[in-house]
């Protein structure tokens, strides 16, 4: 990437995340959210960080791998063991890291 | 000092053992796809949004467009819209300048502290000053902590497959997201349809798939909604 796409990349990523935080503190008392927005709103995290997280793991190289040869398919699923018991990112990044230089070491070429 | 600002200082404590090393990865994680320390920070001061920041990551380094990346990070900020309209009785009588101030540092972790204290307090706090005292204290935390990362980010070997980072880190943030079943069915079909649409072009099955997803919940929530009036 240009340094310019870079930068247009932040300032456009930067702006709308700014519009959507003062949208509704702007708006008060002049529009009401409706109804059906918090509520759908409320499914954005859990959709959008799986669907971040579902083919990172599956296609390790851009190619679909469901075999016990994708290391990362692996240390994920104990990543996520970690995560679910945990919830703490950092216990999860240290857990799924070990376990997929573990496998490289121990399996790998 | 005012003792409200003071109060939402003290309280937003606790949590920064959670913003530290999750703004350092960002920031290590920054440098790991190639910016360089000022872009670094310039993206943590311009965005100031740490899951957005991670998820750009992840594309750049698998080289999706531009406009991608852009639509991808708006998504997962959309949740701000949410905070932002839970917060704003609290934020009022300012001149717009102060709320865009106030909205511009607006986090997960200041809004879960200030609402909480906000919702149990019968105390005469002045709302505006905690969360401000709240809000600055995750922000600072945060640039020092991304700033420290972007330092020792170059420490890091390409060798070590930092990348996988991105995944792991979305991982725990997805389970804390999981709070009932229609959670979790858009979690699943967000990730089985981006694991299906992975193969379209300029990687829009992400968005494809992300919004499969809050349908899919949304649709969970409903039928459960029906079935209990009836």
């Amino acid at each position: 990437m240009s340094v310019l796409s870079i930068w247009l990349l932040f300032f456009a990523v930067g702006f709308g995340t700014f519009t959507l935080r003062f949208l509704f503190i702007y708006l008060f008392g002049k529009i009401e959210m409706p109804d059906w927005l918090p509520r759908a709103l409320r499914f954005v995290p859990a959709a959008a960080l799986a669907a971040l997280v579902f083919p990172a793991l599956t296609h390790p190289t851009g190619n679909l791998d469901i075999s016990l040869h994708n290391f990362r398919l692996l240390a994920g699923l104990g990543g996520a063991l970690v995560a679910w018991k945990t919830r703490n990112v950092l216990f999860t990044i240290l857990a799924g890291m070990l376990l997929l230089w573990a496998l490289e070491v121990a399996f790998g070429m | 000092m005012n003792k409200d600002f003071v109060a939402g200082v003290r309280g937003s404590l606790p949590i920064l053992i959670g913003v530290i090393p999750f703004a350092m990865i960002s920031g290590v994680a920054a440098v790991s796809v190639g910016l360089t320390f000022f872009e670094a920070m310039g993206m943590s001061v311009v965005v100031f949004a740490g899951a957005s920041q991670l998820a750009v990551f992840q594309l750049m380094s698998a080289g999706s467009p531009w406009i991608i990346m852009v639509l991808t990070a708006w998504i997962i900020n959309l949740r701000f819209t949410m905070y932002s309209a839970t917060l704003a009785p609290h934020l009022q009588k300012l001149s717009n300048w102060r709320k865009a101030l106030l909205a511009y540092m607006l986090s997960d972790q200041a809004f879960g502290v200030s609402m909480s204290r906000f919702v149990s307090a019968e105390d005469k706090i002045d709302h505006r000053w905690y969360y401000f005292g709240t809000a600055l204290t995750i922000w600072v935390t945060w640039q020092i902590s991304a700033l420290i990362g972007a330092l020792l980010g170059p420490l890091v070997p390409a060798s070590w497959g930092f990348d996988f980072a991105f995944p792991l880190s979305f991982m725990a943030l997805m389970f804390t997201a999981l709070r009932d079943r229609p959670t979790v069915i858009a979690a699943l079909a967000g990730g089985f349809v981006a694991v299906l649409a992975k193969g379209l072009p300029y990687n829009l099955g992400l968005v494809l798939a992300i919004s499969i997803g809050i349908a899919a919940g949304y649709w969970v929530e409903n039928l459960k909604k029906q079935e209990a009036a009836a």
